[in-house]
């Protein structure tokens, strides 16, 4: 069954001048049709200005199709009355850490989403604790949020949208702001939600080296998918990715060099691993 | 080292008097500064002096943290004692010059003094022993009769704690913003007062666009995670009166009586 499922999503965002005047309309994101399963892996990737972090935001109904339509579990997003329950059932994790953790206690900050969905007390404790285990923050709970890493925030915002028992998860570049070991940790923990708790995860990125554990890609530009496959299927067409302003990881441009300068490699290696067997055969 | 600043002045230790629930508090630290303009004789300061030592015991906190805190007040503190001391008419004892001291005088000076410090350890033994989170939440159910004439008591509560959330975080980007403009040249430091109240526009303005960006970020943080205000919400940490904060109310009545008895009829 279809977890999310957008039809002619079509959002256009109406520039005006000082006066209020319509100066001019960009057109964000141009008949997108996506369907995401339950349990997926997808990654949306795609360079500055390509339209990710807006269609982000209609999943959890932050910003409404200005034509066609976007349904979560079966709701439609611009029905108003949806709205909490979407919320719910696509948690939402930003780029910066630090603006959207309102706790001064981690356990509190956890426990943020499940009091405004009118929890009983019990429940909430009982939630926090879990959430926080399965982002590995759990002997953080007493720490104050500001003492933490750039990583260890971000999962304890995952943890507080864990904690609200969502079906989907929509992380919008969670990993920008944070340095490699963060990024790292933060992309240990999605991936161990989507293994164990089988939550769907919708990754938005710029990098491509988080977009290899995924079992589906998008690739947008412009507002539009240009790209859609499995990991390997879109770096084995590294041209495309370049035309795309994007880059593929450094093993797989390495392979594609080779192969272009005659080796027998397949397309679309991801991994160091991958490519020295790759090679062993070759001799 | 900005990050380590705590709001108000924490004290982190366990007492009965740090597990009292923060309404009790609030009420106690108010009583008890009316209980200090209600008495009027030496007998009714003994019992406040006696009550607040026994308060302070109870909390563990160390003295010297509520002294602390007096030196803020010493400037306002001798200026009255002096106001009272050379400007009640009365029974002349000293005087010179055009300065007289009266016996009234020396016994308003005294008492005012007396107040002032009662007045600033009793409302220190609250910050010091209360963390400003569950200061915010006490009052915003000690205050929650207020809703009824629409004071939104819970958006005030809720704009308090996140302030106090951001507070570090916004100290932080002052100090960054300040070592980007130093390094391009800027001087926060020479000058008079107009300048270098001028010098602080470089500074002011990306702290200004930065918190409203901030503060956009959060709320559709707040919104994504189903904030919709206090209605049907619940609490993860409720407020519930345990056997010790009745006996904490009790234990205020009586001080109360007691210092109306003693303090005011029986002079």
């Amino acid at each position: 069954m279809g977890l999310i499922k957008a039809r002619d999503l079509v959002f256009e965002y109406i520039r005006r001048d000082e006066e209020g005047n319509v100066e001019g309309i960009t057109c964000a994101l141009d008949h997108i049709n996506l369907d995401v399963k339950q349990g997926d892996f997808i990654a949306v990737l795609g360079h500055n200005g390509s339209g990710k972090s807006t269609f982000a935001k209609h999943i959890n109904a932050i910003l409404y199709p200005t034509e066609g339509a976007v349904w979560v579990d079966g709701k439609d997003t611009s029905n108003e009355e949806n709205l909490w329950d979407i919320r719910q059932e696509a948690g939402m994790v930003f780029q910066n850490p630090d603006n959207q953790i309102i706790g001064q206690v981690v356990e509190e900050d956890v426990g943020f989403g499940p009091e405004n969905l009118g929890v009983p007390t019990d429940e909430i404790w009982e939630r926090v604790e879990e959430s926080l285990k399965a982002v590995g923050m759990y002997e953080f709970r007493k720490h104050s949020p500001n003492k933490l890493s750039g990583g260890q925030k971000q999962r304890v915002s995952i943890a507080g949208v864990i904690a609200m028992h969502p079906k989907c998860i929509v992380l919008d570049e969670p990993t920008a702001m944070l340095d490699p070991n963060g990024r790292r940790e933060v992309i240990r923990a999605v991936r161990a939600l989507n293994d164990v708790e089988e939550i769907t995860i919708i990754l938005i990125t710029h990098y491509m080296e988080e977009i290899i554990y995924a079992n589906k890609v998008f690739v947008m530009d412009k507002g539009k998918i240009a790209m859609e496959g499995t990991p390997r299927e879109i770096f084995s067409k590294v041209e495309e990715l370049k035309a795309l302003r994007l880059d593929v990881p450094q093993v797989t441009l390495l392979a594609h060099e080779l192969k272009k300068s005659g080796l027998n490699i397949p397309d679309g290696i991801l991994t160091c691993e991958e490519l020295v067997e790759a090679l062993k055969l070759q001799s | 080292m900005l990050r380590d600043i705590t709001l108000g002045q924490y004290y982190q230790t366990d007492s009965v008097i740090h597990r009292l629930d923060p309404r009790v508090k609030l009420t106690a630290t108010i009583c008890y500064i009316i209980s200090l303009f209600i008495v009027d004789n030496v007998i009714g300061y003994i019992i406040a002096g006696l009550f607040l030592a026994m308060i302070i015991k109870l909390s563990r906190v160390p003295v010297k943290f509520m002294i602390r805190g007096m030196k803020a007040i010493l400037f306002l503190l001798i200026i009255a004692v002096i106001f009272n001391l050379f400007l009640t008419p009365g029974e002349v004892l000293f005087s010179f010059w055009k300065l007289q001291i009266t016996k009234e005088g020396i016994r308003l000076a005294g008492f005012m003094a007396i107040r002032l410090v009662f007045l600033i350890m009793g409302s220190s033994v609250m910050t010091l022993t209360t963390t400003p989170n569950n200061l915010t939440d006490g009052m915003e159910k000690l205050l929650g009769p207020l809703k009824r004439i629409r004071v939104p008591v819970h958006e005030i509560s809720m704009m308090m704690s996140i302030a106090l959330r951001f507070i570090p975080i916004l100290l932080e980007e002052t100090d960054k913003i300040m070592k980007a403009q130093i390094a391009r040249g800027a001087d926060f430091e020479s000058g008079n007062l107009i300048k270098k109240a001028k010098s602080l526009v470089p500074l002011l303005v990306p702290l200004f666009i930065s918190a409203f960006r901030r503060a956009n970020d959060l709320a559709m943080a707040m919104e994504a995670r189903c904030y919709r205000g206090g209605e049907h919400r619940t609490k993860m940490k409720p407020l519930i009166y345990q056997k010790r904060d009745r006996l904490a109310y009790g234990a205020l009545a009586g001080y109360l009586v007691l210092c109306v008895i003693l303090g005011k009829i029986l002079l």
